[in-house]
């Protein structure tokens, strides 16, 4: 099934680079506005170790913009579940956060935090903040009715029906919102190495772009995409793991 | 198999009694209702959907009705209700991350007392799942998930013992199987089963209430202690009685 799915995405990529290939044949477009995939692959080996250096930053922001920001929401997620406080105050400034484009805020948080890593990661936790707390405290307020009568009759704790009760049966919903807080984590950090920077793939990629080194452009573009699809593919697996009882895996064995 | 005797019943388990009137959202559901279950015994209560059974069990185990309720609630020994007792629903409620073990040990641990493995397993034995004790739920059969939620029960020892429907989603065979080890596993304790299954009441009450639009009415005339065999005539009989009376007949 994965060795299917593998070479399926093998076979889609092959496409891809061939049909890139024939449009620049076809169309003849100088290499500064569109390089063939040769080219980008010998900028790539040719600025590998630029790259490796820039990339290394990146992915610095990204993976610690991702700890903080799913620290920080399931934190916020447990504190609303448990403050009717917390929820009248802090729910619809959260709401009301949304309508604020996180783009509009890169500026402002590049003048607050510098132009150093402090400003992207920033970027990418507040980018991930939302997803993170609003799947996770979902998934903490839908705990099986059932379960909680049954909790009640018990004679359960409050405190200990939250985290042995509805806090592992919101797990699921916690691993999708970390699967999205890893789509959107490198992008905070990107837009935030775009609006001001000086290391970091996104500085890099705006460099190339600037001085008509299009394939180099690319070959850095290429490296962001491959790590954000890893990035996806061991957060899936973490989050998936973390839910070894729930659907997939257990449809796989057959009932009795 | 391991005999473990499932009720500690130092306690002898006490009578419950129900009185009064209650409403859904202005609309009264039932009015002088006057239920009493007899102690150390399986009272049934049936009923078609909609007059309340559940609503009756709810209120006995002190859960959320989601209307409002007046009269009075009580045992029969002058104690509290709360704290005294277990409760199985029609879905087994097993919690998916937890293998059977730690869904019979479940109540300890919301409790924040440390879960007695020994007592599980012996129970999870009794039940006869003591080669599944590590499975999670979602590997077992329906009939095999509601044996833990029975073992789990059992596990929380409570003289009273409330069962919302418990064997209604499983097949004819599995539910025969179901009702035999739960009356075996729950003499002595005061037991109320909420049923629409007339050939259930019948094979397992020591008491058997209709509940009905029109109220409450006992339906006397079974001196045989259950389990009662299905194909005897006088279960028939009472089946057919009881039938009649949900048929909106007379009884």
């Amino acid at each position: 099934m994965t060795r299917r799915r593998l070479l399926d995405g093998l076979l889609a990529a092959t496409v891809a680079i061939l049909l890139w290939q024939a449009l620049v044949w076809i169309t003849g477009v100088p290499p500064f506005i569109l390089p063939g995939p040769l080219r980008v692959a010998g900028s790539l080996v040719d600025n590998a170790g630029l790259i490796l250096d820039h990339a290394t930053i990146t992915v610095a922001e990204v993976l610690i913009g991702l700890v903080l920001g799913a620290l920080f929401g399931a934190m916020t997620a447990l504190h609303l579940m448990i403050s009717p406080l917390a929820r009248r105050l802090v729910l619809p400034v959260m709401v009301f956060s949304q309508a604020i484009p996180v783009f509009a805020l890169a500026p402002i948080l590049t003048l607050w935090f510098g132009y150093g890593m402090a400003s992207k990661i920033v970027m990418a936790l507040l980018i991930i903040y939302f997803p993170v707390v609003s799947t996770f405290y979902d998934g903490l307020r839908r705990t099986d009715p059932g379960l909680l009568d049954l909790a009640q009759t018990m004679g359960a704790r409050p405190r200990r029906t939250l985290f042995f009760l509805r806090l592992p049966a919101a797990l699921p919903a916690f691993g999708s919102g970390l699967r999205l807080a890893a789509v959107y984590a490198p992008i905070g950090a990107v837009i935030g190495e775009w609006v001001g920077a000086s290391r970091g793939l996104g500085y890099l990629m705006l460099l190339a772009n600037g001085r008509a080194k299009t394939d180099l452009m690319f070959a850095a573009m290429f490296v962001l995409a491959a790590f954000a699809v890893l990035l996806y593919a061991v957060v899936s697996v973490i989050t998936r793991r973390m839910v070894r009882w729930s659907d997939e895996t257990v449809e796989a064995t057959p009932r009795a | 198999m391991k005999h473990v005797h499932p009720s500690s019943a130092q306690v002898p388990a006490p009578g419950l009694r129900l009185r009064g009137d209650f409403d859904h959202a202005g609309v009264p559901l039932f009015r002088d209702l006057d239920l009493t279950v007899a102690a150390g015994g399986w009272t049934c209560l049936l009923g078609p959907s909609g007059v309340g059974k559940s609503t009756v069990l709810r209120l006995l185990a002190g859960l959320e009705t989601g209307g409002s309720f007046t009269g009075e609630i009580g045992a029969d020994d002058g104690g509290p209700i709360a704290g005294r007792i277990a409760f199985m629903a029609q879905t087994d409620l097993l919690a998916p991350w937890l293998d059977v073990r730690g869904n019979v040990t479940l109540g300890a641990r919301l409790r924040g007392e440390t879960p007695d493995a020994a007592r599980a397993e012996e129970l999870i034995a009794r039940v006869g799942l003591a080669d599944h004790v590590h499975k999670w739920p979602a590997s077992l059969s329906g009939g095999m998930r509601q044996r833990v939620a029975l073992a789990r029960v059992l596990m929380e020892d409570r003289p009273i013992v409330l069962l919302d429907e418990p064997f209604g989603a499983l097949d004819a065979r599995t539910r025969a199987e179901m009702q035999e080890l739960a009356f075996e596993t729950l003499t002595g304790r005061t037991v109320l089963l909420v049923t629409h299954d007339p050939a259930e009441a019948v094979r397992l009450g020591h008491h058997l209430f209709i509940l009905s639009e029109n109220g409450l009415s006992e339906c006397a005339g079974l001196e045989n202690e259950p389990v009662r065999a299905v194909d005897a005539p006088e279960t028939i009989e009472m089946q057919v009685r009881l039938f009649r009376s949900l048929r909106g007949g007379v009884a």
